[in-house]
């Protein structure tokens, strides 16, 4: 970034994280910046795509360390804590009488109706678990690595346990389940979306670079796969999955039957560009200048689309977040006890456990979040992809 | 010229149609066993007799022994003079069986391509013409938020909403007493009574896509000379916009009649699942776990035929709008 000693210009609240700028409206230094510059400038103007970026930074942040973050063991049952509903985080203590601010929440005690013997939870309000940031509880191994024990929140005592989201059927803590299930999730997506990308690259690159055979025989394939179902055919492909697979082989298999579908739209993409990009000047004159055809394709061509792969990829990954979700949410996708937000919802799939315990909705919302902060990020990507334009106004 | 391109475009629809129909077959075979395996495996574990020669015969009678291409041959022919097949599960010819479900589904979908456009076309004008607006701003958010939701989600939350604050039960598409009766008009008109709640959660993300496209094709039309020649010329507002802009900008949504259609049917598989309709959606999902492969494939091979018509309308009305296309490539 180039440093600037004009008076910075007030841009909006989000320009604070960027406290080096500068010139934007100067319209002397659009004339020189990069394109990745010009994108960026447009790009932090739109407010919404600035939050749905940070939302999604956020959410991959906790993926990476979501050991650190669950306060629990996901997998830890507890058989006197079933359906256990979800207590609220509270700050001021005034249970000795005086007035303290200590992070904690209510017990909660179990009741039985006398006559129908429905089992309920009740607060208890002389019985509070106080909770501490980065205390000590579980030991981990982060990545397999580190052994650690220090959790983002953590009970003080180690033995108790608190429900910030509820507890599902067999007693398991559901707000550390949905943070386990950050890492999956958003990582399937990100590693479909890269699968898909490697092929609608490589193949809408030759369709859209060398046309003729190549290009007709591409496109028939992608109308055929166009013309496929796709749930269904998802649905077909994770039901052919032997059921004994390990998680890490259906992780794998789901993000490679999610992108056999899902790069025919990124292929369409490159493919556009390059044929417009193909009979461009600057393309002709590196041809004329004795260029050859990968340094054409790989220096020339390919950098000038990627403002439009950045935008198609943002926008694919929810797409396949939607899909594992759905696919585990029927019981073909991820099994437990793998842990994503789909797997956690078939948890939720019966009307008598939602009904018994609708927290188990959670991770839902997540997805719900997930899914939005991608799209608008994806949508101001596409907004900023031709930053001449939007400067331009 | 135009007869030439529709009968061009309806010749290459059958090789599609052929490598699609193969595809479907091969991957619905692809789980290691059949549906003999996974039959014994669940007469195993609930403890009963198992007569491996009874098996084997069972085997050979439905040709199961045979090579998949052999297989997939005698399917496709029996397809074309349409026999499906034998359902395993069900012991009954897979065409009796998916007719009624497939019905279902195609009136469901189609009633929610009208809900749709009904509901998401108007809005997608005035988000245009309204821009910027608190009413734009709105309608832009539930937008995006009916596109950011899974279609399941929604159809939980709101059985769970109507269960636990309405005592009602929203799933199926009809009351206990016309579930099994045969068809009347008192069926059909409680079917509608009914139809409704998966409409709207099957509605909900297409209608958010559909308001961006159109409130996006409508913007681009909007600032272009003829409007403002139009405007000058004293047309009133109302009569100006639906007459030129809307028309253009609908035109986009002609070429998408097509695969809107099969794509909707495709989707509410799993809301079908989640309602328990008694559409094809639910009826695919136990076909695929007990591997009755004809009965998946005919599902399968359905959607698909249903897409290449619909692709086929959809090229065919851009033919005849834009003859640019029928005279290039």
């Amino acid at each position: 970034m180039s440093s600037q000693d004009l008076p910075a210009q007030d841009i909006g609240p989000k320009d604070l994280t960027h406290p080096t700028s500068d010139v934007v409206e100067d319209p002397r230094h659009l004339d020189t910046a990069s394109q990745g510059r010009l994108i960026w400038l447009s790009f932090r103007k739109h407010r919404l795509a600035m939050a749905g970026a940070a939302v999604v930074l956020f959410l991959f942040f906790v993926a990476v360390f979501v050991e650190f973050f669950a306060p629990f063991d996901p997998h830890e049952f507890n058989s006197t804590k079933i359906f256990h509903p979800p207590q609220m985080l509270k700050l001021v203590d005034n249970s000795d009488g005086g007035f303290a601010i200590r992070l904690h929440v209510n017990s909660m005690k179990i009741v039985r109706d006398p006559l129908t013997l429905q089992v309920s939870y009740e607060e208890d309000l002389d019985e509070k678990v106080y909770i501490r940031f980065f205390g000590r509880g579980d030991t981990y191994r982060l990545w397999n690595l580190f052994e650690m024990d220090i959790h983002f929140i953590a009970p003080v005592d180690p033995d108790q346990r608190f429900f910030l989201l509820g507890s599902d059927r067999l007693g398991r803590d559901v707000f550390s389940r949905t943070v386990f299930g950050t890492r999956l999730s958003m990582s399937i997506g990100l590693v479909g979306v890269a699968i898909s990308l490697v092929i609608g690259i490589i193949l809408g690159g030759i369709s859209g670079y060398f046309g003729g055979i190549a290009d007709a025989v591409i496109q028939r394939i992608i109308e055929v796969l166009i013309v496929l179902p796709s749930i269904p055919l998802w649905m077909g492909l994770s039901a052919a999955m032997p059921t004994d697979w390990s998680v890490v082989m259906r992780y794998f298999a789901i993000t490679v039957i999610l992108s056999l579908v899902g790069w025919t739209e990124l292929a369409r993409v490159v493919r556009g560009r390059f044929l417009s990009l193909r009979s461009e000047d600057f393309v002709t004159a590196a041809r004329l200048d004795g260029s050859s055809r990968p340094r054409i394709i790989f220096r020339h061509i390919l950098p000038s689309t990627y403002s439009y792969i950045v935008t198609a990829v943002s926008l694919a990954i929810p797409a396949m977040i939607l899909a594992e979700t759905a696919l585990s949410f029927l019981g073909l996708g991820l099994l437990p006890p793998a842990i994503s937000w789909g797997a956690l919802l078939f948890e939720a799939q019966n009307i008598r456990s939602i009904v018994a315990g609708p927290w188990l909705f959670a991770p839902g919302f997540l997805v719900l979040i997930a899914v939005l902060a991608f799209n608008f990020l994806g949508d101001g990507l596409r907004d900023a992809a031709d930053p001449y334009a939007a400067l331009g106004e | 010229m135009l007869i030439k391109y529709i009968i061009r475009r309806i010749a290459w629809s059958i090789p599609i149609l052929f490598v699609v129909s193969l595809l479907a077959f091969l991957i619905l075979q692809a789980p290691p066993g059949d549906f003999i395996t996974a039959h014994t495996a669940a007469l195993l574990s609930d403890g009963q007799e198992v007569d491996y020669e009874q098996i084997a015969a069972l085997r050979q009678h439905y040709g199961l022994d045979q090579s998949i291409f052999v297989q997939y041959w005698k399917w496709i022919s029996g397809v074309l003079v349409g026999d499906f097949g034998l359902s395993f599960e069900w012991r009954e010819p897979v065409s009796t069986l998916i007719w009624e479900r497939m019905g279902l589904s195609v009136t469901l979908a189609a009633t929610t391509v009208l809900f749709t456009w009904a509901l998401a076309l108007p809005i997608g004008v005035y988000s245009a013409v309204k821009k910027y607006t608190f009413g734009d701003y709105v309608v832009t958010t539930i937008g995006f938020l009916g596109l950011a939701t899974p279609n399941f989600l929604l159809a939980l939350i709101l059985m769970y909403v109507s269960v636990v604050y309405y005592g009602l039960d929203v799933s199926g598409l009809f009351s206990t007493e016309y579930k099994n009766a045969p068809w009347s008009w008192a069926k059909v008109r409680d079917l509608f009574a009914h139809i409704w709640i998966p409409v709207v959660i099957l509605g909900t993300s297409s209608t958010a896509s559909i308001i961006r496209v159109m409130r996006a094709n409508l913007l681009d039309e909007l600032h272009k000379p003829y409007v403002t020649t139009a405007r000058a010329k004293g047309l009133s507002e109302l009569k100006l916009l639906v007459r030129y802009p809307v028309r253009i900008a609908l035109n986009p949504f002609i070429s998408t009649i097509g695969w809107i259609f099969p794509q909707i049917i495709s989707g509410s598989v799993i809301v079908s699942i989640v309602l328990s309709l008694p559409t094809a959606g639910p009826m695919y999902l136990t076909a695929l776990k007990s591997q009755d492969m004809f009965l998946a494939g005919s599902f399968v091979l359905m959607l698909s035929v249903l897409a290449v018509i619909g692709m086929l309308i959809s090229d065919i009305l851009l033919g005849i709008i834009d003859p640019r296309i029928r005279f290039g490539r």
